[in-house]
């Protein structure tokens, strides 16, 4: 870092609010449709007939543990990748081998991938000057792009001079200048802080939403995927294991796996129930297990209440997430016998 | 039914294709050139020179080599080559050592004069030399076209090698471990005899072994202080090139191939060293 | 480890005595020799014809030598970092063997490939002379300055890794507009890095030139080969001397160059 660089402001509280400038970037809506993919890297299996059908103008979260394949997905469909066997369809145009220059594409990379010897401006302005835009229309565009992204007066600074997310909003804007059929984002947010993340998801879901531009989001945190996609696709292994809302895929997972990595679990007479559907009460209900009370702990708002199930064969956790008012109700002690049933 | 195949082919070369270009680096356009021009430039000369030491045979080579003159250039030069780089252990490890741990007016200077061997072209090394070593010496000191001479100019060109390669690994030492053996009792000797030249030994090793590679095929910083006195001073470097004008090419050749083996010899002890080094520094961490 | 004041000091004046004796005295004779006359008497020994040959004979080969090690350098750079390929290793060693070759091998080795009674001697017979000419001087250059471009390239490439590349390509940039506007402005100070060592070698290179150069004054002498002739043929010592100074006076400017340089490869 060059020692006369200024104070990286890291705060990323100056986001604009995107409906205030969105319709400068209101996209035409491109369906992304994958047939067949099969990726082969060595002997590793990245993608097994993976087939599935991104609708136009959605944000759709792929989601899964590292190695599931997910970004190799999200490659493919950039271009970046080209598949063993299958196809790649952007808008119904088959983009199987077209190079990831003329798909019309735009990717921001976890860790930015800024152009380091470029100003703000140069790196938003790659893509059109590329295209051989004039200056004027490029400098307008820039400049509208970065008022957008809450950019606005940094146009000659170098990424060197940005925090983290500024870095990342100028990689969006980058991608955004060349009016991108679909925008495609691999763990955009993956080398951000807790803070900066969770305000940058949220612009970035407002910003989705008013300008409607399909939207493929690569991530391994299912609170981000539940968070922002209208659709989230569940990858292991290189298959997809389910699609569908968040809602389907939390309160309907397709098997156990999508209902571990979607969110807490604990195991209740070998069945894998969420902690917070389990109910606790002093009286023997229809198939209410008694268990002893291991320990309370309370977190705030909510009271985690760890059990002990004498008849269970050691095969899980058993642990029940009650609000504070519940467990006060219930007057719970360690050591204490109550019955536990799945709602 | 014909077109089937041959679809699919053009399928697989469009993948293949396309893969290439998403890879985004060299095709195989790129690595041909790069090939083509190493082949060209370094090569096929090392293959021409190979080739010819054996033209007469086996034998052939064993006589050049063997013959009394090219025996007695190559043992001098292996001889000097050894006793510079024996110097260079100790007083590069030494002149390492004062430019880390020590602290005095100037030393930046000093530091920056230990780069010059390496920028000062050889010719002018050897002038260099002369100026202070040979006949017209101000202090009547008279080393023309002696060994001596010869172990001085190979000093000079190779002061670097060692040097270089100590201060960085003395600079990264732990300094702690050191105080940690004091506290134990051990001595000043001692912590360096068990505790720091260990640590600095592959550094050295490293340093000494390309200073010696060096020096075996130094032509320039000895060919006027050397004098080039058959087996007296005359080096391999001379032998070669004195074979050459004369145009006995095969006995050239000869003793280049030996110049080579014996360099890629030491440079794979080295590598081998190098290695296991690396391996154990990963095994402690 | 604490080392007692004498001992500091011992050490001190042991390693500062060799360098004296080894390094400093001789250059500041040469120095003192050179200009002990004024600086027109130098000047004078710079600037006759034959010294003058010199020094353009040596810049047509460098002008040559560098733009040949640029442009293969980095592709060879390329091909070693972002190439997937079986025999990696073999490549990387053959970049590296300049190194371990005297220059006299280099000189011999280029004679038997390119000189009358060598492999490619026919080209000789077509009347376009390489060995005792200009081309066997830029080939034996080239030979010996080989890996500098390849090895200052070589990590920077590693370091900045595919990602511009690719942002670049998904951007609409072509695998040439990529190469000029994202990668070669990324690596360019360890280029110029490699380019100064380059320069420097090429200037100061004397055993392998002189093995393949003619040898005739205001003709086919660099400036290393007007140093040692005209300290052995001319016995001119003065002349030896200000020439060398010239040289001496490039290698300092290439130093200098080389801290700033390094200063700016590590803060980019």
């Amino acid at each position: 870092m060059t020692p006369h660089a200024p104070t990286v402001d890291d705060r990323d509280g100056d986001l604009p609010d995107p409906t205030d400038a969105a319709p400068a970037i209101v996209a035409e809506s491109h369906e992304i449709a994958v047939t067949g993919l099969n990726k082969h890297y060595g002997d590793y299996h990245a993608l097994r007939d993976v087939d599935l059908t991104i609708p136009g103008g959605s944000l759709t979260a792929l989601l899964g543990p590292s190695g599931s394949g997910k970004s190799t997905l999200l490659r493919a469909v950039a271009g970046l990748e080209v598949p063993d066997a299958g196809t790649v369809l952007i808008g119904g145009q088959d983009v199987t081998f077209v190079p990831p220059q003329r798909r019309e594409i735009g990717f921001v990379f976890q860790h930015y991938a800024a152009f380091k010897h470029l100003t703000v401006r140069g790196n938003v302005g790659f893509g059109p000057r590329i295209r051989k835009r004039p200056k004027a229309e490029i400098d307008r565009r820039v400049d509208e792009l970065l008022e957008i992204v809450g950019l606005a007066g940094y146009q000659e600074r170098y990424p060197s001079q940005l925090s983290g997310g500024q870095r990342q909003r100028m990689a969006l804007a980058r991608a955004l200048a060349v009016e991108p059929r679909v925008l495609l984002l691999d763990e955009p947010f993956g080398a951000l802080d807790a803070k900066v993340r969770d305000d940058l998801r949220q612009w970035m879901r407002r910003l989705q939403a008013e300008t409607g531009v399909t939207t493929v989001l690569v991530t391994h945190d299912q609170e981000e995927a539940l968070d922002v996609a209208d659709h989230v696709a569940v990858l292991a292994e290189g298959r997809i294991e389910q699609w569908g809302t968040p809602r389907e895929v939390y309160d309907r997972p397709a098997n156990d796996f999508v209902k571990s990595f979607l969110g807490p679990t604990a195991v209740l007479r070998g069945e894998l129930v969420r902690p917070h559907d389990l109910v606790l009460s002093h009286e023997a209900a229809d198939g209410a297990v008694p268990v002893t009370v291991r320990r309370v702990v309370h977190l705030g708002f909510e009271v985690r209440v760890e059990l002990d199930d004498a008849e269970a064969a050691g095969d899980g956790d058993l642990s029940a997430q009650l609000t504070r008012g519940e467990a006060a109700r219930l007057d719970l002690e360690p050591g204490g016998r109550v019955y536990v049933r799945a709602t | 039914m014909l077109e089937a195949p041959a679809t699919g082919t053009d399928v697989g070369s469009a993948r293949r294709r396309a893969g290439l270009r998403a890879a985004g680096g060299v095709g195989p356009l790129g690595l041909g050139v790069a090939t083509l021009w190493l082949s060209v430039i370094v090569l096929l000369p090392l293959a021409a020179i190979s080739v010819k030491a054996f033209d007469d045979g086996l034998s052939g080579f064993v006589d050049a080599i063997d013959a009394p003159s090219a025996r007695a250039a190559l043992t001098v030069t292996v001889a000097v080559s050894a006793i510079v780089a024996l110097v260079n252990v100790v007083m590069g490890t030494l002149i390492a050592w004062v430019l880390v741990r020590d602290d005095f007016p100037g030393k930046r200077i000093v530091n920056a004069l230990i780069d010059l061997p390496f920028a000062l072209p050889t010719i002018v090394a050897s002038i260099v030399l002369l100026s202070l070593y040979g006949p017209s010496s101000p202090f009547d000191i008279q080393l023309n076209a002696t060994r001596p001479a010869l172990v001085i100019a190979l000093l000079f060109v190779t002061l670097p090698f060692v040097v270089r390669a100590v201060q960085p690994v003395l600079l990264e030492l732990d300094r702690e471990i050191e105080e940690a053996a004091a506290s134990l009792g051990a001595s000043n000797l001692q912590i360096f005899r068990r505790i720091v030249l260990p640590t600095l030994a592959p550094a050295i090793l490293s340093g000494a072994g390309l200073a010696f590679t060096r020096a075996i095929g130094e032509y320039g910083s000895v060919v006027l202080i050397g004098g080039g006195i058959p087996r007296e001073t005359e080096v391999a470097s001379q032998y070669i090139q004195k074979q050459i004008e004369v145009d006995r090419f095969v006995n050239a050749a000869a003793v280049s191939v030996a110049l080579l083996l014996i360099a890629f010899a030491v440079l794979f002890v080295l590598r081998i060293v190098g290695h296991r080094t690396a391996r154990r520094e990963e095994q402690a961490r | 480890m604490r080392i007692s004041r004498p001992a500091t000091l011992t050490l001190r004046t042991v390693a500062l005595v060799y360098l004296g004796v080894l390094v400093a005295l001789p250059i500041g004779l040469i120095l003192l020799r050179t200009f002990e006359d004024g600086f027109g008497a130098f000047w004078e020994q710079v600037t006759t014809p034959a010294a003058i040959s010199a020094l353009s004979l040596s810049l047509v080969i460098v002008a040559i030598v560098v733009p040949l090690n640029v442009v293969f350098g980095v592709a060879t750079a390329l091909a070693l970092v972002r190439g997937r390929f079986r025999g990696r290793g073999v490549v990387q060693a053959i970049v590296d063997l300049p190194f371990a070759v005297s220059p006299i091998v280099v000189g011999a080795s280029l004679i038997l490939l390119w000189g009358a009674e060598g492999w490619f001697g026919f080209v000789e017979d077509t009347g376009f002379k390489v060995i005792f000419a200009l081309p066997g001087m830029v080939l034996a250059t080239i030979f010996v300055t080989l890996p500098f471009v390849v090895r200052e390239v070589e990590p920077v490439l590693h370091e900045i890794g595919e990602e511009q590349e690719q942002a670049a390509a998904t951007l609409g940039a072509s695998r040439w507009q990529t190469f000029w506007r994202v990668t070669l402005p990324a690596i360019r100070w360890g280029l110029t890095y490699g380019v100064v060592l380059t320069v420097a070698r090429a200037l100061g290179e004397f055993g392998a030139v002189i093995m393949v150069s003619a040898g005739v004054a205001g003709e086919s002498q660099t400036l290393t080969l007007l140093v040692h002739s005209r300290y052995i043929d001319d016995h001119n010592e003065f002349g030896a001397y200000a020439a060398s100074t010239t040289l001496m006076f490039l290698a300092i400017v290439t130093l200098l160059l080389m801290t700033v340089l390094d200063r700016k490869r590590h803060s980019a």
